[in-house]
């Protein structure tokens, strides 16, 4: 009986809530797309504010697409992470710049929130969900930093542990003997990673789902007809390079 | 050939009084929701003067526009790499410092005051927070040079002029102002479409106008930074950014855009141009001096034969060539080469087009007496007021050339008008300044009549949109009539 408690909550935030995150995620993100797309903004407040901005937003940024993309290339490719980290002054530099990282985003948070909290203009276009975000995030980063500090070396235990559990979600046969036995810290941040992505689609964080590709490849500029037989015959008329007809 | 239709305009200078009748024309139709209350799509500047956003010509401070480097055209504040860096803190972004901050008054304290011994007063609020504040500038703050000479010695166009030519401008007894009328020139070759990360920015093809996709544009706003102008805006609450629609609405039922028709001094003309695409990137790359000549040559003449037949082949309607033949724009531009685009130095090839501002010297007050400048009943060009240089730097990208053709020929036209009604002018006088000014008699009346005798109808020829072909082409007209309703399905509410 008393045993069954505990393996309970573990299904339930290990296995139950990262699919029930998921789900969320991708209704409320595609069903927002499709009807409100109005709503799909980075909601910049750098025109309110213009100084004080780049502290925050530019540090935080930075730091945290080092991390994220850290964790998907670890999910993504363990073992020839573990090879990277046979050796003991490539691992350094792994955990050491990936540290810096996380620090990076931690000062930018917290230059963030200092920013929402003291500008009046800027707190008049804060909402309770940047709140939510914020509060998510600190609980992130600071769990994050924590294991990383406390239960090195986390870039290989990542890799062969919970690599492996995060796999056997996406091939849906769950098997939860990687986290159970975890430091409570090490489940804290998984978990307070599952809720951001459940809270993510109702915030702001939806501008990372429409980060500007096409802009890589597109021509300058861009022209936009009415509609169908002129898209025909346009291909003949349109001879610059310089302007964009596919749009 | 690729000839394309283009909604064009003219401003005649001369003519604005300074009313802000457009500005408020603009404001109650588009940009009295929140988030836009700093935004004047139109608005009226006072020359010399800093303007709005304050010093917005300066491109050293706002980086916007295009510039050559290495023979290649690139935007000054953007690039296929820059964006990717700049996208999270963008250098070049003006905040609403730049603008003013939107205010209001609590009128209710005029009411509710108790009763006392001093004037009740109702106090500025501002519309961002809804806290007190110290009014500290605002959109035409230097109006009329607003009481000082700070304003008028802060403009960029200064930039070339002699200490003298300076003291003529702001000595105080022969000051010297005139107004700027401003909106979105609905470029040729758009910096701000051009910056956008998103694609949100197009140019309609069939008439030009440039728009802003409300759903597709997420707040990167690259494009603030990177028009030169500054008539693209963001708007602070829905996180999108916004700009002057050239009132399409209107004009797809065949009326003037609101600040056009609103215009007390009837000062602004509208008409279609026809011009080739192929060739946007060739004169954009121009050197400064040739810049004009090469917009000039862009604009096609609707009624060479060839011209035509290559608009049929791009699906340019007849009654929009039509339209385009009877254009007030095409005469003032290619006709009659007085109307000039603004600091097309910025290389975005601007489509509304001024005629520059004679500002004559009739006499001058010395001491007690007063004399004539010049023996002639008008004053010499390059007597004028405001310095030629002046001028050239607004309307020649810093070259007299074509701003002293302009002004000439207007002269001449007054010259030949004084003598065919009062007749203290010789008219063979008259001629001769005609012909010197490169101006035939008939085009001499043209101008005249255009200029103060216009009729609505020919101060705005207005073409067919034709937007029911566009519906049509993509379903039933009818079926489009039930489906649509009326208003915005997907109401502009700022996310979460
Ligand atoms: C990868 C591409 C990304 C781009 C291009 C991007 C861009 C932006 C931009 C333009 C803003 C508005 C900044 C302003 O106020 O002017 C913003 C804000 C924000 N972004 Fe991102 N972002 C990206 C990724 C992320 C990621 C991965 C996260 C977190 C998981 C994130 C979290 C945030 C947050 C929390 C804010 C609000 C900051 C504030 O309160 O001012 N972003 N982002
Ligand atoms: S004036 Fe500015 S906003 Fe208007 S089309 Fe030109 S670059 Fe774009
Ligand atoms: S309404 Fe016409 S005359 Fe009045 S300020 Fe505007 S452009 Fe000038």
């Amino acid at each position: 009986m008393f045993e069954i408690g505990p393996f309970l909550l573990d299904t339930v935030l290990f296995v139950v809530f990262p699919y029930v995150s998921l789900v969320v995620f991708l209704i409320v993100s595609i069903r927002r797309y499709r009807s409100e797309s109005f709503t799909y903004s980075s909601l910049s407040s750098q025109f309110l504010e213009n100084k004080h901005h780049f502290w925050g937003l530019v540090p935080f940024h930075y730091g945290i697409i080092v991390v994220l993309v850290g964790h998907v290339v670890a999910f993504l490719l363990p073992r020839e992470i573990l090879w990277w980290n046979s050796h003991p002054a490539r691992l350094y530099i792994l955990e050491g710049s990936a540290f810096v990282a996380a620090l990076l985003c931690m000062v930018g948070l917290v230059s963030i929130i200092i920013r929402r909290i003291t500008d009046p203009k800027i707190r008049i276009v804060t909402s309770v969900a940047d709140w939510v975000i914020f509060g998510n995030f600190i609980v992130q980063i600071l769990s994050g930093l924590y294991v990383a500090l406390f239960h090195s070396w986390g870039s290989s235990w990542f890799a062969s542990l919970a690599a492996p559990y995060l796999w056997s979600l996406v091939t849906l046969t769950p098997d939860i003997t990687y986290v159970t036995a975890m430091p409570w810290m090490v489940k804290l941040h998984i978990v307070s990673a599952y809720t951001m992505i459940a809270f993510a689609p109702f915030t702001r964080l939806v501008h990372i789902l429409v980060v500007p590709n096409p802009y890589l490849w597109r021509k300058p500029q861009v022209v936009r007809w009415y509609g169908i037989r002129r898209k025909s015959k346009r291909s003949t008329a349109e001879s610059g390079a310089f302007v964009d007809a596919s749009n | 050939m690729n000839v394309r239709s283009q909604i064009s305009m003219v401003f005649h200078l001369d003519k604005c009084i300074g009313c802000h009748t457009c500005s408020i024309a603009c404001k109650n139709i588009w940009t009295d929701r929140k988030g836009t209350e700093y935004m004047w799509w139109n608005n009226v500047e006072t020359k010399p003067g800093t303007g709005f956003p304050t010093k917005w010509e300066d491109q050293e401070k706002y980086r916007g526009g295009w510039e050559l480097r290495d023979g290649k055209l690139v935007l000054k504040s953007t690039s296929k790499a820059k964006t990717v860096t700049n996208i999270f803190h963008n250098p070049s972004m003006p905040s609403m410092d730049d603008y003013y901050e939107p205010w209001t008054y609590k009128y209710d304290e005029l009411f509710n005051a108790p009763e006392g011994s001093d004037q009740p007063t109702a106090r500025p609020v501002s519309m961002v927070t809804g806290e007190y504040i110290n009014v500290e500038s605002g959109p035409n703050w230097d109006d009329d040079l607003g009481g000082s000479r700070i304003y008028a010695e802060s403009d960029p166009n200064l930039k070339g002029l002699s200490e003298e030519q300076r003291q003529q401008l702001s000595a105080v007894e022969r000051l010297v102002l005139f107004y700027f009328p401003r909106i979105c020139n609905h470029c040729l070759n758009p910096s701000c479409v051009a910056s956008c990360p998103s694609g949100a920015l197009y140019k309609r093809g069939e008439d030009g106008i440039v728009l802003i996709d409300q759903k597709r544009c997420r707040g990167w706003r690259a494009c603030v930074a990177a028009c030169p102008y500054k008539k693209t805006f963001y708007n602070w609450s829905t996180g999108k950014s916004e700009k002057c629609v050239l009132c399409y609405p209107r004009l797809e039922t065949g009326e003037a855009p609101a600040c056009f028709h609103s215009c007390v001094g009837r000062i602004r003309y509208l008409g279609v141009l026809l011009y080739d695409a192929d060739r946007l990137e060739e004169v954009a790359k121009l050197p400064d001096e040739q810049l004009i000549d090469g917009h000039r040559s862009l604009i096609l003449d609707p009624h060479d034969p060839e011209v035509i037949a290559a608009a049929r082949k791009n699906d340019i309607h007849d009654s929009v060539i039509e339209s385009a033949q009877n254009s007030p724009v095409y005469k003032f531009v290619k006709e009659w080469k007085i109307a000039l685009p603004p600091h097309i130095e910025f290389r975005t090839l601007p489509m509304l087009f001024y005629v520059p501002p004679m500002s004559p010297v009739m006499a001058n007050r010395n001491d007690d007496t007063v004399s004539s400048v010049s023996d002639e009943f008008f004053h010499d060009i390059e007597q004028a007021r405001v310095p030629l240089q002046f001028l050239a730097n607004l309307f020649g990208a810093g070259h007299q050339g074509k701003l002293l053709y302009a002004l000439k020929k207007q002269k001449a036209v007054r010259v030949y008008r004084r003598s065919r009604t009062v007749g203290d002018i010789p008219m063979k006088t008259a001629e001769a300044i005609l012909r010197e000014a490169d101006c035939t008699v008939e085009e001499a009346e043209g101008i005249y009549k255009l200029t103060s005798l216009c009729t609505f109808e020919e101060r705005f020829v207005i073409p067919p949109m034709h937007r029911e072909e566009a519906i049509e082409m993509m379903k039933d007209p009818q079926e489009h009539k039930t489906a649509v309703g009326f208003g915005f399905l997907d109401p502009p509410k700022r996310g979460l």
